[in-house]
């Protein structure tokens, strides 16, 4: 019995060392070597300073850039330590008037009439918190306000929009989009 | 229409993949599991060995029923304690760059019981809460450890189900041991380094800030993401690094991470059915169970989508334009990729989720809480999900049996009270754990208390979290607060009674089963290899299902849908 209690533990201990710090430091290792800059979190520097990642969605409240999906991420949104959806259900008052609050918003930064019809992906939470995406229909949207702010003519930052269009993964999967971080970086080039 | 199209064809792409990897996968496991040689041999087989000798296993003998379940039990129970203690002491040990404290002792123990029941439920958020010597040496472990069990299970079944007149259904080392080295590790590791190079984070680095474009500050999380990640999903285990789980873009940054993830899901459970037929002699005997689960997902993927992409007309009325239903969603899956992460990850007892499950449109939430509830037999978790489905098997040979008015049996064997003793067991523990769970979390204070959407929706969060616990899933309607000690402990005992109240009658039935003889098919024998069978079991568990749980799904999602589209909000 004691025999066999000891035998069970050894192999508890041999295999924790094995796929609990043998394999996670060999992939560590190996995703070190091979892919370096993706394991390390996809990092955009400029000017040799990171900004943030190219994966991960950042906060955009200012009128000359362009606006990523609302965010319940910790505080104030867009915590990458703190990643979380608001979990509001189909049925929520609170979900239906938050809603509504950004609609407003969106409505009255965009200099849109009351009633005019907005992307979702601009008035809903994402999953995570960190959505790094919006539609391209959210982007077209925003083009005529973040021209305007930042004097450049709309078909200008139309078309700079178009080329920062991703489109559907090998032609088929997932759903086309535009990186807002990207898209911004692009933008600051533009007014240099 | 065109988006409709482009869904339709990913699916479709999708379930394509999947025959096209299981059945080459479900053939390699089926000669692991007969000890036939395999291309890996050369390298695992000096690796078999010095684990059994550095174990002190003398490799080889073959254990009964019995003494296969004490030894899976206390191995499991030993895993789950180095668990609840790994937490405990994590201030201490190496590997915590963000200086994370202990865990408390009833997060802990939740955790523990979570992990290694294969459930990974999560009442914390990873990346707030542990370091990444537990995320490694603890929770990835049991990622490995836990859906090897479950292989060991379905194999020791299989066995007992093909050999005739036999004492013993094999060495549980040896099966835990070949399912890590031959199946999971090798997967695990080539798999990582794929989501490694779409974009996956894989380091030990502390936490990054950056100062973003408008100025302000953005702390990122860092971790070995990647490692963790791939067994998550081919484990079926389906604990998130962090807590956005697959809707992380640190865990899940591409739609063909997503693809890849949503594969990894299923192919173990799918090859197994493979395994299962070429272990039994007869391929079709595996066939007509995984054409039975590829029906029942469709269905349910049917459901989903059609619920998520018609959304929300509340929200639809006051002027949202395209998919309405995106809240918790990520704009790189959309609605179609949502829709079929979530009927997978709940068909399959994975758990994991690349959209937020509580806010999900009713129906498209009533859907992944009733496959939780059938048992996670539609494909279902590695090893769990076959042997959950042969169970339902036992029970369709009965039913029809009782029809035709003959004895039922089973690739030749005689269906006995024992064994249908034991397979009702199998289905009513966890069934009875679900309700009894939910309704004890209804009618007290400390129950309703988590609850984060009132009306309908409020019992829908408490009747997904008993199913997910007692099916051994770990997804949620993650608004309830389940970190109290009231779901901590509550939950933690359904996860333990769900997994080994159905693994140790499902080790009962393979010892009685291996000790029968096998007497020829007679010209009344029913055929278990017709589609006329896949439909009778599809119908089984559809039935057994619906009889059980139809009136709590009525109180929950189906009313929550009818208000919906009458305007109704709470």
């Amino acid at each position: 019995m004691t025999r066999k209690l000891l035998t069970t533990a050894r192999m508890l201990v041999v295999m924790t060392v094995l796929t609990g710090i043998l394999y996670p430091l060999a992939v560590t290792g190996l995703a070190q070597m091979f892919f370096p800059r993706q394991a390390g979190g996809s990092l955009i520097a400029r000017d040799g300073q990171p900004v943030g990642s190219a994966l991960i969605g950042q906060s955009f409240m200012g009128p000359g850039y362009f606006h990523g999906r609302p965010s319940v991420a910790g505080k104030d949104g867009y915590d990458a330590a703190a990643s979380s959806g608001s979990n509001l259900g189909p049925t929520s008052k609170e979900l239906v008037a938050t809603v509504a609050k950004r609609l407003a918003a969106v409505r009255t930064v965009n200099g849109l009439p009351a009633g005019a019809p907005v992307p979702a992906d601009l008035v809903t939470a994402s999953a995570s918190g960190l959505d790094p995406d919006i539609s391209p229909e959210a982007a077209y949207l925003q083009v005529p306000r973040v021209a305007r702010a930042r004097n450049l003519p709309e078909d200008k930052v139309r078309s700079l929009v178009e080329r920062n269009i991703t489109g559907r993964q090998l032609g088929i999967l997932g759903e086309p989009r535009v990186n807002v971080l990207k898209l911004n970086l692009e933008l600051d080039k533009l007014s240099r | 229409m065109a988006a409709i199209n482009t869904d339709i064809l990913q699916i479709a792409l999708f379930l394509a993949l999947l025959l096209f990897l299981a059945v080459p996968l479900g053939r390699y496991m089926a000669r692991v599991f007969s000890g036939e040689r395999t291309f890996l041999d050369p390298v695992l087989k000096p690796l078999e060995r010095l684990i059994y000798r550095l174990a002190g296993v003398s490799d080889g003998r073959e254990m009964n029923w019995r003494e296969y379940a004490a030894t899976l039990l206390v191995f499991n129970f030993l895993g789950m304690v180095a668990v609840y203690l790994i937490q405990r002491l994590q201030g201490v040990l190496p590997f915590n760059p963000q200086h994370f404290s202990a865990v408390p002792p009833d997060l802990a123990f939740n955790t523990a019981a979570s992990f290694m029941t294969n459930t990974n439920w999560q009442a914390y958020s990873g990346e707030s809460t542990m370091s990444y010597f537990t995320q490694m040496a603890a929770l990835t472990v049991q990622n490995f450890l836990s859906a090897a069990t479950g292989i060991a299970v379905v194999v020791a079944l299989t066995r007992g189900l093909a050999r005739r007149s036999a004492k013993t259904i094999g060495n549980f080392w040896e099966d835990l041991t070949r399912s890590i080295l031959w199946v999971l590790l090798p997967l695990s590791l080539l798999f990582a380094l794929v989501l490694v190079s779409q974009g996956v984070i894989q380091n030990l680095s502390p936490y990054l800030t950056v100062t973003t474009l408008e100025g302000g500050r953005q702390t990122l999380a860092m971790g070995p993401v990647a490692s963790q990640e791939a067994i998550k999903l081919l484990g079926t285990n389906g604990g998130g690094f962090f807590n956005a789980n697959s809707a992380h873009p640190f865990e899940n940054p591409t739609p063909l991470t997503n693809l890849l993830e949503m594969l990894a899901i299923f192919v173990i459970p799918a090859g197994l059915t493979i395994t299962y037929g070429r272990m039994v002699g007869n391929h079709r005997q595996g066939t007509v169970i995984l054409a039975a689960m590829l029906l029942l997902f469709v269905l349910a993927l049917g459901v989903v989508y059609g619920s998520e992409h018609y959304g929300n007309p509340t929200l639809r009325a006051l002027g949202v334009s395209g998919p309405t239903a995106m809240e918790g969603k990520e704009v790189r899956f959309g609605i179609a990729n949502s829709s079929l992460f979530a009927t997978v990850t709940t068909a399959a007892s994975c758990g994991a989720v690349n959209a937020m499950h509580d806010s999900l449109t009713p129906l498209g939430g009533l859907i992944p809480m009733l496959q939780m509830m059938l048992g996670e037999v539609v494909f279902g978790g590695v090893g769990s999900g076959l042997y959950g489905m042969l169970v339902f098997v036992i029970l369709t040979v009965f039913i029809v049996g009782l029809m035709v008015g003959r004895t039922p049996e089973y690739l030749g064997k005689k269906i006995e009270t024992r064994e249908m003793k034991m397979a009702t067991l199998a289905v009513l523990i966890p069934a009875a754990t679900i309700l009894l769970g939910s309704g004890l979390a209804a009618a007290t204070r400390a129950g309703t208390a988590s609850i984060l959407n009132p009306g309908p929706h409020g019992l829908s969060e408490i009747l997904y979290a008993f199913a997910s616990g007692a099916g051994n899933n770990g997804s949620a309607f993650a608004g309830l607060n389940a970190n109290t000690p009231f779901y901590n402990i509550a939950l933690g005992l359904a996860m333990l009674i769900g997994r080994f109240g159905v693994i140790l009658p499902v080790l009962a039935i393979a010892g009685s089963m291996a000790a029968k003889k096998a007497v020829p098919p007679g010209p009344g024998t029913f055929q278990t290899t017709s589609l006329l069978f896949t439909g009778l079991l599809a119908a089984v568990v559809l039935i057994v299902g619906a009889l059980t749980f139809l009136p709590a799904l009525a109180l929950g999602p189906v009313v929550e849908q009818l208000l919906m589209l009458a305007g109704k909000a709470f």
